[in-house]
């Protein structure tokens, strides 16, 4: 790419990244290094800050302070020139529900510059090529949710951008919709394209990101790959089932005392999870237990996942559910 | 479908996506008159596919003229025919500026959906979105007006001023709806909802439309009352509008209506942009 400028291998470089909304600091101090063609995933809960910083990434809102480069490119003096290097898919459909599938891509590749003909063309391509043939002709509103999805990416690389930004691609849709959108991202970075996804699904981070960010609170709280992250909480996670509930409480004594750690409890309060830093603990731990003359129904030494990694970082659950609330505005 | 085929299936369609994705090549951006007249485009396909939203300019304008004709008429001239020649050119200008507000609940309306985000990363003239949209209204505006004046002619209206003064005192209210819209847009850009969006538009076009010379002679009024109503713009565009309806319209009559237009999209349309550009 001849035109950067002296920028080395980073898609994006971003200092001490700052966004207030009244007392709330919805972003308060976030540093990012994205090398080109990777896929870096921003994980975190609702309001975590992820869309807050993509639209400042994108020059949709304005930092309140601290400063950032795409492509090379200043934030702050040079949104011409990151717009065209970059493509945003919004969290919700940012395409018109009133007009049919054909017309939304055909819009789109005319305000690109396409002349009508070449737009049609391109549209045509595009929705092919997204599975979407059958439906070019049906309202967007009348589309399903993955199909709502494929059509909102495929008017985001009408031109091919340099850098994706793509805000919970999956957010919301049934497994199979979540994969053909997976396939859809991987073939893009096959392609070259930087892409940078938020996410609060941790296998999806795990799935299709080189490196992860975890945001909590407006801060980026951990970074590295996935095994980085993973290793950076211990050897992993001892699961044990009692066969009795009555025990649980002697048992959560245990093996809070031989492991260091927190225990958590499952909710039908006969599975127990608690993180591991080594691996003789846990036989000593399983050892008491037996002495105590609780009696283990089964018990495993996970890998740790993506998701007890966010538990060790923050100390909270990560939510499930996706909360339309967020930095909506 | 056999495992083979699907296997074949999906590496087609994987090849697909990357010829795709390799041919999406950037053209030279748009100027300023294609990127306006694809936004031009979208709102006529808009009304393609939601007829529903020309009630406003059909419907609305037929029973606002019947309504104060026949509710008015006999009460204030005596007469519902002498009225109509009265009433006419001045409902005409309410119709069509209580319209012009429906301008900024559509851009409201994008900007809660979303596809906001989407044109403020294209690399477009920004304006040509709201300017695109608003050229379109003018197409919507010269219908209502249409209508009205078929309506109104078939009431007995009979304009002094010939098919030319009619057809000017039309332009003059599209200039006026155009630069009246510029309030619309910068206010459906701070609103957070079509509701609340709805009501302050209509508090203000209320006592415009009402507190004017549409209905009733100023002179009639109190001094105080007629001090508003005497500067009021759309008693202004109204003064101009009936003038050349009625072939008696001065210059500085119709001078004046382009002097208010100018202020207004002076003052709106760079805050209408400011705003655009800005919005968080």
């Amino acid at each position: 790419m001849s035109d950067d400028k002296q920028t080395g291998d980073w898609a994006v470089e971003a200092n001490g990244l700052v966004k207030v909304y009244g007392k709330e600091r919805a972003v308060d101090g976030v540093d990012l290094r994205i090398r080109k063609g990777a896929v870096y995933g921003f994980l975190g809960p609702n309001g975590a800050g992820k869309t807050t910083t993509i639209r400042m990434l994108a020059t949709l809102i304005r930092p309140d302070a601290g400063s950032a480069r795409i492509f090379g490119h200043s934030l702050a003096d040079e949104g011409a020139a990151i717009r065209s290097r970059i493509s945003l898919t919004g969290q919700y459909a940012s395409i018109d529900e009133d007009l049919t599938g054909m017309e939304n891509l055909v819009l789109i590749a005319r305000l690109m510059g396409y002349t009508t003909r070449q737009a049609k063309a391109r549209a045509s391509e595009l929705l092919a090529a997204f599975g979407l043939e059958n439906a070019a002709k049906r309202q967007v509103k009348k589309y399903s949710g993955g199909m709502r999805r494929r059509i909102d990416v495929a008017a985001s690389i009408v031109v091919t951008p340099d850098l994706l930004f793509l805000d919970e691609p999956t957010t919301g849709l049934d497994p199979r919709s979540r994969n053909q959108v997976w396939d859809i991202i991987r073939t893009l970075v096959a392609a070259g394209t930087t892409v940078l996804l938020t996410t609060q699904y941790l296998e999806e981070a795990d799935q299709l990101a080189d490196r992860i960010a975890v945001i909590h609170q407006g801060k980026i709280i951990a970074e590295g790959t996935s095994s980085e992250l993973k290793a950076s909480v211990g050897s992993g996670t001892l699961n044990v089932q009692l066969l009795n509930s009555e025990d649980q409480l002697r048992a959560t004594e245990i093996l809070q005392n031989k492991l260091g750690v927190s225990v958590f409890v499952g909710s039908d309060s006969v599975s127990l999870s608690a993180q591991a830093k080594d691996a003789s603990l846990v036989a000593e731990a399983l050892g008491e237990l037996a002495r105590a003359k609780i009696t283990v129904s089964d018990f495993s030494l996970g890998r740790p996942s993506l998701d007890e990694v966010f538990l060790t970082l923050t100390g909270q659950v990560v939510s499930e559910e996706p909360d339309a609330e967020e930095e909506s505005s | 479908m056999t495992g083979q085929a699907k296997q074949n299936n999906s590496n087609h369609k994987e090849e697909q996506l990357l010829r795709a994705i390799a041919s999406g090549n950037r053209p030279k951006p748009p100027n300023a008159l294609s990127s306006t007249m694809a936004f031009a485009q979208r709102a006529l396909l808009r009304i393609k596919h939601v007829p529903e939203q020309m009630f406003d300019v059909t419907v609305f304008p037929i029973i606002f003229l019947l309504m104060f004709t026949y509710l008015f008429g006999g009460a204030i001239a005596g007469s519902t025919g002498e009225y109509l020649q009265f009433l006419l050119p001045g409902i005409l200008v309410m119709t069509v500026a209580q319209i012009t507000m429906y301008t900024g609940i559509d851009l409201n309306n994008d900007i809660r959906k979303g596809i906001f985000d989407r044109f403020r990363t294209l690399p477009i003239w920004l304006p040509s979105a709201l300017v695109g949209a608003l050229l379109v209204d003018v197409i919507r505006y010269s219908l209502a007006s249409a209508i009205m004046i078929a309506l109104g002619l078939a009431l007995g209206f009979r304009p002094e001023g010939g098919v030319m003064g009619v057809l000017g005192a039309v332009l003059l209210i599209l200039v006026f709806s155009f630069s009246l819209s510029w309030i619309w847009t910068a206010l459906g850009l701070v609103v957070r909802s079509e509701k609340s969006l709805m009501m302050v538009s209509f508090m203000v076009l209320f006592p415009l439309t009402f507190v004017s010379n549409v209905f009733v002679d100023p002179a009639t009024l109190p001094s105080w009352l007629r001090g508003f109503v005497e500067i009021n713009p759309i008693s202004i565009l109204a003064t101009a509008v009936r003038g050349l309806m009625h072939g008696n319209a001065t210059w500085g009559e119709i001078a004046w209506v382009f002097v208010v237009s100018a202020i207004l999209v002076i003052l709106f349309a760079p805050l209408t942009m400011y705003l655009y550009r800005n919005k968080e």
